[in-house]
């Protein structure tokens, strides 16, 4: 397999990862911090870039749609948080599960009532081609953008986490909630803001994958469960455990789908590589996820000491 | 002959009434229609058009089919093979429909087909066709009205062999239908075939494989990705600038109305193969685009056309008995007959009741209104063109 290819596929595993990372990252500060498991996260994910896309076809402007998306999508999330979510999070798991998959029935079919079944969005004219980035090695400027600005979230988000007065409730709220509370935190407040941010991050994702993918209803299901691997991965209620274990499963999907082929390829019969290539790359993520836990039962950075 | 049980009775009776005194079988008031596909959910775009396809063959007819007042009984799938086994009993049993159709996906309707056909019930399929049922399986009570499963990727292998290509990549989800699909290209294509692969079925990011197909350098790429995987697919590839380098070869279904609107300019200029396309000439399909428009204010897709030809169908036969339901040879064989215009232009059953129709090949182009469309090649890249599991079909003529 040549060196430019492994290349290309690492870009590729990095992309993936880091869009990953936007969902897991609310998702592990809202599990962790809040104690509560919100199926409905993808979700937010499709209303942010079904608002992305119906912004973009109104201002003409893709930034501005994004934009517009991330700010309305937040408010969306905190207002869901206040009207509903906030009632949850003295029931127990299984409660919690049953009243988000409701929610993710009901917002589908809210959002296929408002703006129907799918919406065209298109990267901008600038971005859709490729970019030469090494002699024969070209790259579609749209994912490098995605990987610009996943790099950058990421950054900004281990500022606030660490850096601002915000990040420390979080991880005192993720650490111990209890002691938080008794401390005089205003709880109610902080998880409202961590569920707005965590909205945000989701309309950042659907955004920016709305491009590449298809913007349509039940678009949060499949990237909601690989979200869930990444922050079990990671650990709960961390977001450097989120970071590391989305670039980890963006990596190990990408290359279970190429470089194991190949040397499945190179010590079985055709026949056999054929048919266990595509079988053991569908699982790929999963059999890493069992192998983190059987030695880091917690995942890689437990929140929780 | 048994009456142990009610029904059993009703029908043996009228068998045996048919058999008996087939001219003097009274004419029925109405035709029942049990109409059953997938209508919420990602994949109900399909069965939408479908549904609005027959019920707009309805509405022009003045709401009979045949001359009799048509009642059709709509319900939805859910994607759920279970439901729709439940939905056709319903229809079957206490409905007692003359007619069920309307399924999109096989899966589905192999499921929900014993219902109608072990309880002597025609079903007039206007979409899914799979081998089984085209062979071993064939039934004098199943009709296909749309095109057998791998006919597209036949047409596509055959389309490859006609511009010369040497070298093709060949793409499609890991499972049963997806292999199928490919077999049905590989039948037909005559150059070498540089890379085969198969991935997750559902999957969204297609960056790893894209990257896998530049480095193979093929001539060609054919796919076979249903619903929204091809949509996602079309948009990387022509995002990743393989657009110059590799012809995109599609099935006609990955290159129609409900992937062109999503997928955007991308599309232009893609080649693909179908039995239909909205620019057909004959003037059944011209007033089929005129009316659909008129009335629903979209451009039809395939699928829509399949659902006015069932519908056309059994308009027809329903006609040629004279509305009498009850004489069931004689509604047979006005079935097989297909004295329709269908909107495909050519169109007559296989003895297995599978279509022998022509392919085509469609590009997308500008519609000049400002959208794209497909728009046909003259010629058909495949003609008068069967399947090819009839050999395996025992049914009598």
């Amino acid at each position: 397999m040549p060196t430019l290819l492994i290349i290309e596929q690492l870009l590729n595993g990095l992309q993936f990862g880091l869009m990953l990372f936007l969902l897991a990252a609310g998702l592990t500060l809202v599990f962790g911090v809040m104690d509560m498991i919100n199926l409905a996260h993808g979700s937010l994910y499709m209303v942010g870039a079904f608002i992305a896309a119906w912004l973009v076809a109104l201002t003409g402007s893709f930034v501005l749609g994004v934009l517009g998306a991330i700010v309305l999508t937040a408010l969306f999330g905190m207002l869901l948080e206040i009207t509903l979510l906030r009632t949850l999070y003295v029931r127990d798991h299984l409660t919690q599960v049953l009243a988000t998959f409701a929610l993710i029935l009901i917002l589908n079919d809210g959002v296929k009532m408002v703006f129907g079944t799918d919406l065209p969005l298109s990267a901008p004219e600038a971005l859709a081609g490729p970019v030469q980035l090494l002699p024969g090695l070209s790259y579609p400027a749209y994912r490098l953008l995605i990987l610009a600005v996943g790099l950058a979230i990421a950054a900004l988000m281990y500022l606030l986490v660490t850096r601002t007065r915000l990040g420390a409730l979080v991880r005192a709220g993720a650490a111990n909630r209890v002691m938080t509370e008794a401390m005089g935190v205003d709880v109610k407040r902080l998880f409202t803001a961590v569920f707005g941010i965590g909205a945000a991050l989701c309309a950042v994702a659907g955004a920016l994958l709305g491009p590449l993918l298809a913007v349509q209803v039940g678009m949060g299901e499949n990237i909601l469960i690989l979200a869930f691997v990444v922050i079990v991965i990671g650990g709960i209620g961390s977001i450097r455990g989120a970071l590391i274990g989305s670039i980890l499963v963006g990596c190990v999907d990408t290359l279970g789908r190429t470089l194991l082929q190949h040397v499945l390829r190179e010590f079985l019969p055709p026949q056999w590589a054929s048919a266990a290539g595509p079988a053991i790359a569908s699982i790929a993520v999963y059999v890493f996820m069992a192998a983190v836990l059987a030695v880091k039962p917690q995942g890689l950075f437990p929140a929780r000491a | 002959m048994s009456f142990a049980l009610p029904s059993a009775l009703r029908v043996g009776a009228l068998a045996l009434a048919a058999t008996l005194a087939s001219v003097a079988a009274p004419a029925a008031d109405k035709v029942k229609v049990g109409f059953v596909s997938t209508l919420s959910g990602p994949s109900s775009a399909l069965g939408v058009d479908i549904r609005d396809g027959f019920l707009l063959a309805v509405k022009l007819n003045g709401g009979k089919l045949g001359g009799l007042p048509a009642e059709v009984l709509v319900s939805d799938d859910q994607f759920k093979p279970d439901v729709a086994k439940q939905l056709f009993e319903k229809n079957v049993k206490r409905d007692r429909v003359d007619f069920m159709t309307g399924v999109v996906f096989s899966n589905i309707m192999l499921a929900a087909l014993p219902e109608a056909l072990d309880n002597n019930t025609i079903y007039i399929s206007p979409n899914a066709a799979p081998s089984s049922m085209a062979g071993k399986d064939c039934n004098p009570l199943f009709y296909a009205v749309s095109w057998p499963n791998d006919a597209y990727h036949e047409a596509a292998g055959a389309f490859a062999n006609q511009r010369e290509l040497k070298s093709v990549y060949l793409l499609a989800p890991n499972y049963q239908a997806g292999k199928d699909s490919l077999a049905g290209f590989k039948r037909m294509f005559k150059g070498q075939v540089v890379g085969e692969n198969y991935t997750k079925l559902g999957q969204l990011d297609y960056a790893a494989e894209l990257a896998e197909i530049r480095a193979a350098k093929p001539q060609a790429l054919y796919i076979f990705l249903p619903g929204g995987m091809g949509i996602n697919f079309i948009k990387q590839f022509v995002g990743a600038g393989l657009g110059k380098e590799i012809q995109l070869l599609l099935p006609g279904f990955s290159a129609d109305q409900d992937v062109i609107n999503p997928v955007g300019p991308a599309m232009s200029g893609l080649f693909n193969t179908a039995h239909w396309s909205p620019d057909f000439a004959n003037a059944a399909n011209q007033k089929f685009m005129a009316e659909f428009e008129k009335e629903y204010k979209r451009i039809p897709t395939l699928y829509a056309s399949q659902g006015y030809d069932a519908a056309q169908l059994i308009n027809a036969a329903v006609r040629d008995v004279k509305g009498k339901l009850d004489d069931r040879e004689a509604l047979r064989k006005a079935l097989k007959a297909a004295k329709f215009d269908s909107v495909r232009g050519p169109f007559k059953f296989n003895t297995n009741q599978y279509p022998i129709q022509n392919y085509y090949v469609r590009t997308v182009g500008a519609d000049g209104k400002g959208g794209l469309i497909n728009k046909s090649f003259n010629t058909p890249i495949l003609k008068d063109h069967g399947d090819a599991y009839v050999g395996a079909c025992t049914m009598k003529p």
